[in-house]
C-alpha cells in the first residue's frame, strides 16, 4: 500500500531553503566562506598524488575499522576498563541522556562544561540537562556564540559560519553584561575567553566529543584549535565522552594518516593546535586531570546503516565538513534549511539512520548529484550513489523487499505511484506507446500549462507534433 | 542508578548483536599504513628538520629562540622581562626547574605546581601568567611539540596560563608523527594525557577571521635546545 504522510516535510524544507535563497546577506556569508574553505583545503593538497594516496589509505583504515567493528568495540571497552575509564552503552538519544543524567546526579553536578561535540547535538543533550535543573554551558566560540544567540550549528566545524561579525558584535553587547559594541574579532575573541575562563574553572563536569578511540591502546582522541575541549576534558571533576560506535580505530598508527586528512579536509590547516589523547583519568601522585572518564557508545540508528553494504560507508565518515563546503546546494542554503543536526550532503546521507526516512527523505533529492561531495571526502564515501539509493528507498513499496530502511516508502504517494504504473504500461508494450504517442503528439494543444515544479520557473513541456518514427518515415520517403 | 546500568548493558547486547548479525562481505585487510608512511617519509637531516619544525610553527605565531644547555635560562629571563612576566609556573623534580631556582631570578616569581589542582583552581586561572614544561619530543612535518604530562609537570601547565614556554630538545625532532610514535613506542606505553601543540591556542569562528588566545595560552614560545653552540 502506499501512504501519503501527514506533513509533509518537503514543505519546510523548501520554505527554509527559499527564505535563505531570497536572503542576499545570508548568501553572501555563505558564498564567503565556502569560497575561503575551499581555497584552503585546496592549498593544503598540492600534490596529486600524495592526496589520492592518503584518501586511499584513509579509506582502507575506515572500510576496515567498520568490517571488525564489533570486535574492536569490545576491544576498546576492555582496555579503557583497564585504564579506568566506565564505558557505558545507549541505543538511543534518551538512553545517552539518562546515562549523562545519572553521572551528573551521582556527583550533585550542576554544570556541565561543553567541548565541541556534533553527537551532543544530535541526542539533544542540552535540553535534556535544562530540563533536569543542570547548566549545559558551550565553549567552543562558534557554539557559545549560536548558544547566546539561541540558535543552533549550521556547520558541523564552524558552528557560526552564518554570522557576521556585525551580527556577533551586537550579540555580544546585548548579552554579554558590561561588553560595549566592538567589531574587532581579537577583542571580541577575549570577551569569550574571560567568560569561558570562569566555566572552566567552576564546572563539575566536562563533556567533550571524540574524533577517533583507538581500540588497542583504550585512548580517546581529540583534535582542536582553541583549547576548551583540553579545558573541559582536564580540568572538571568528571569527563564525560560521547561519540558514536563509528568512530574506532585499532591501532594508534591508523590515527596520523586520518588525522592528516581530517585538519586539511576540514580548515585547511596542515595541523590543528592541538591534538590530545586522553588513555585515562587522574592517576594516583597525578595532581590534575579528571577523577572520573566515562565514554558513552551511542548507536541512535548507525547498526541499521551498518547492517547494509552499501550505506555501511556512511559510517566510514570522520566529521570534516569537506562535503558541505564543496556542496553547491549547502553553499546556497546553508545549514539550518536541512533541520537536521547533521546538515550538507553527510547529512543527507546519515540523518535517515537517525531520524527515520519518512521525515528526512526530501534532503536526498536536494541534490544535482554533481559528485563535488564524493571526489572531495577524504575517506572516499560514494555519498551521491548513496543518495540515489535513498531516493530508491523513499519510493520503495514498503513492506516489500526493496524496502529496507525505517521510513522507506515515505516518498511514495498515489499520484506519482499512478503516473509511473501508466508510464510502465505504456513504455513496456509497443502498441500502446504508438496509440499514445499518436495522441500525445496530436493533442498537443491540449497540454497542461500548469506542470506542478516543473512551470514554476520554465516553460511549459508540449510534445513535438510529429513523433520521431513519423520523422523517420517521412524521410524514408 | 541500577536502571541505568541495567539499560546500558542491554544496549551493549543489542548493539553488538546487530552488528555481529551482519555479515561483512570481502572483509579488507589490514592497511599498510607503515609502508605508506616509509614510501612518502621525506629522508631529511637533522638541520632539515629543525627548519621544517620552524617553519610550521612559525607559521602559526609559534615564538622560536636557539639556546644551549648553558644559557637557556638566560634567554628565558630575558624573554620573560621583555613580556612584563610576574610568575612563571614551573614543575616539581625536574632538572630545568632546578636549574631555574637555583638561579633565584629577580623580578620573576617561581611558583611551583606542588599541590592538587582542586586546591589551587582559582589562583591558576586568575593569578598565573607563564608557564615552563619540557616536550618530549616534536614532529617536523605536522609543525607540533610532544608533550607528555607527568606528576612534575602536570596536564594544565600547558594549558591554562597565558604564556607557555616550551623547553625542546633539538636532537629529538621526528620527521613526522607515525616515526614518532614507533620510535617512541608509544601504543605500549601512553599516559594518562599525551598532547600534540602545534602553536598558541587560536580560532577563527568569527568570519573566518583568525584570532589568537582563544582558550589556551596565547603565546607559545620554543626554547630549542642544542647539544653545541648554537647561533640565535
Amino acid at each position: 500500500m502506499s501512504r501519503i504522510i501527514p506533513i509533509h516535510p518537503m514543505d519546510d524544507f523548501k520554505e527554509r531553503s527559499r527564505s535563505v535563497l531570497n536572503d542576499p546577506g545570508q548568501r553572501k556569508n555563505f558564498r564567503g566562506a565556502m569560497d575561503f574553505l575551499q581555497a584552503k583545503r585546496k592549498s593544503q593538497f598540492p600534490d596529486q598524488e600524495e592526496r589520492e594516496g592518503l584518501r586511499d589509505l584513509g579509506a582502507a583504515i575506515r572500510r576496515y575499522s567498520l568490517a571488525h567493528l564489533p570486535r574492536l568495540l569490545e576491544q576498546l571497552e576492555a582496555n579503557l576498563t583497564a585504564n579506568g575509564v566506565q564505558v557505558h552503552w545507549a541505543q538511543t538519544s534518551a538512553e545517552a541522556n539518562a546515562i549523562a543524567l545519572d553521572i551528573a546526579r551521582r556527583v550533585n553536578a550542576r554544570s556541565i562544561i561543553k567541548g565541541k561535540s556534533m553527537v551532543s547535538e544530535e541526542i539533544e543533550f542540552n535540553h535534556a540537562m535544562e530540563a533536569a535543573g543542570i547548566e549545559a554551558f558551550e565553549s567552543d566560540m562558534g557554539e557559545y556564540i549560536v548558544q547566546l544567540a539561541g540558535e543552533k550549528p549550521s556547520h558541523i566545524i564552524m558552528p557560526a559560519i552564518h554570522k557576521t561579525k556585525q551580527q556577533i558584535a551586537k550579540l555580544f553587547a546585548e548579552e554579554v553584561p558590561g561588553v560595549a559594541y566592538t567589531e574587532d574579532v581579537d577583542d571580541l575573541i577575549q570577551i569569550g575567553r574571560g567568560v569561558l575562563r570562569r566555566k572552566f574553572a567552576d564546572a563539575d563536569i566536562g563533556l567533550s566529543g571524540v574524533n577517533f578511540a583507538v581500540a588497542e591502546t583504550g585512548t580517546l582522541c581529540l583534535v582542536e584549535n582553541e583549547g576548551n575541549g583540553r579545558m573541559c576534558t582536564t580540568v572538571p571533576k568528571v569527563h564525560i565522552a560521547i561519540t558514536g560506535i563509528e568512530k574506532i580505530v585499532e591501532k594508534l598508527e591508523h590515527v596520523p594518516p586520518l588525522y592528516s586528512l581530517l585538519s586539511r579536509s576540514a580548515t585547511g590547516q596542515s595541523v590543528t593546535t592541538y591534538f590530545n589523547l586522553i588513555s585515562g583519568p587522574r592517576k594516583p601522585g597525578e595532581l590534575d586531570g579528571p577523577e572520573e572518564v566515562h565514554l558513552i557508545l551511542l548507536d541512535n540508528g548507525r547498526t541499521q546503516a551498518y547492517a547494509d553494504e552499501q550505506l555501511r560507508a556512511t559510517l566510514q565518515c570522520i566529521r570534516c565538513g569537506a562535503c558541505m563546503n564543496h556542496c553547491p546546494v549547502y553553499a546556497r542554503i546553508g545549514g539550518h534549511a536541512y533541520g537536521t543536526t547533521y546538515p550538507g550532503p553527510i547529512g543527507a546521507i546519515i540523518s535517515p539512520h537517525m531520524l527515520g526516512l519518512e521525515s528526512t527523505y526530501p534532503l536526498a533529492f536536494a541534490s544535482t548529484l554533481c559528485g563535488a561531495c564524493a571526489e572531495v571526502c577524504p575517506v572516499k564515501i560514494p555519498i551521491p550513489d548513496i543518495l540515489v539509493r535513498l531516493r530508491n528507498e523513499a519510493m520503495a513499496q514498503p513492506q516489500s523487499d526493496e524496502a529496507t530502511l525505517r521510513g522507506s516508502g515515505a516518498a511514495r504517494t498515489v499520484a506519482d505511484r499512478a503516473v509511473w504504473s501508466v508510464w510502465s504500461q505504456v513504455y513496456g508494450r509497443l502498441g500502446l506507446y504508438k496509440l499514445a504517442s499518436w495522441f500525445m503528439s496530436r493533442g498537443r494543444a491540449m497540454s497542461p500549462t500548469e506542470q506542478g515544479a516543473w512551470t514554476r520557473s520554465r516553460t511549459p513541456l508540449i510534445p513535438a507534433p510529429k513523433r520521431l518514427r513519423d520523422l523517420l518515415k517521412d524521410r524514408k520517403s | 542508578m541500577s536502571a541505568v546500568l541495567d539499560t546500558s548493558a542491554s544496549a551493549r547486547e543489542s548493539i553488538l548483536g546487530r552488528l555481529r548479525s551482519t555479515t561483512i562481505a570481502d572483509a579488507p585487510a589490514l592497511p599498510d599504513v607503515k609502508g605508506w608512511f616509509d614510501a612518502h617519509r621525506r629522508h631529511e637531516d637533522l638541520p632539515q628538520r629543525i627548519s621544517r619544525l620552524r617553519t610550521a610553527m612559525e607559521a602559526v605565531k609559534t615564538e622560536f629562540h636557539n639556546v644551549t644547555d648553558a644559557d637557556w635560562p638566560e634567554v628565558l629571563l630575558r624573554v620573560a622581562a621583555t613580556k612584563g612576566i610576574r610568575n612563571l609556573l614551573i614543575g616539581t623534580n625536574t632538572a630545568h626547574g632546578a636549574v631555574l631556582e637555583a638561579r633565584h631570578p629577580k623580578g620573576l616569581q617561581l611558583v611551583p605546581y606542588a599541590q592538587p589542582i582542586d586546591t589551587w583552581r582559582d589562583q591558576l586561572f586568575d593569578s598565573i601568567d607563564a608557564s615552563l614544561t619540557s616536550a618530549r619530543s616534536a614532529v617536523a612535518e605536522i609543525g607540533s611539540v610532544i608533550v607528555w604530562p607527568t606528576p612534575s609537570e602536570p596536564r594544565l601547565m600547558s594549558l591554562v596560563p597565558h604564556i607557555h614556554f616550551v623547553l625542546l630538545d633539538a636532537s629529538t625532532i621526528h620527521s613526522d608523527l607515525h616515526s614518532a610514535i614507533s620510535a617512541e613506542g608509544w601504543s605500549g606505553n601512553l599516559p594518562t594525557n599525551a598532547l600534540l601543540i602545534g602553536g598558541p591556542s587560536k580560532t577563527a569562528d568569527i568570519q573566518q577571521t583568525l584570532a589568537y588566545g582563544a582558550h589556551g595560552p596565547k603565546e607559545l614560545i620554543v626554547l630549542l635546545r642544542h647539544t653545541t653552540e648554537a647561533t640565535s
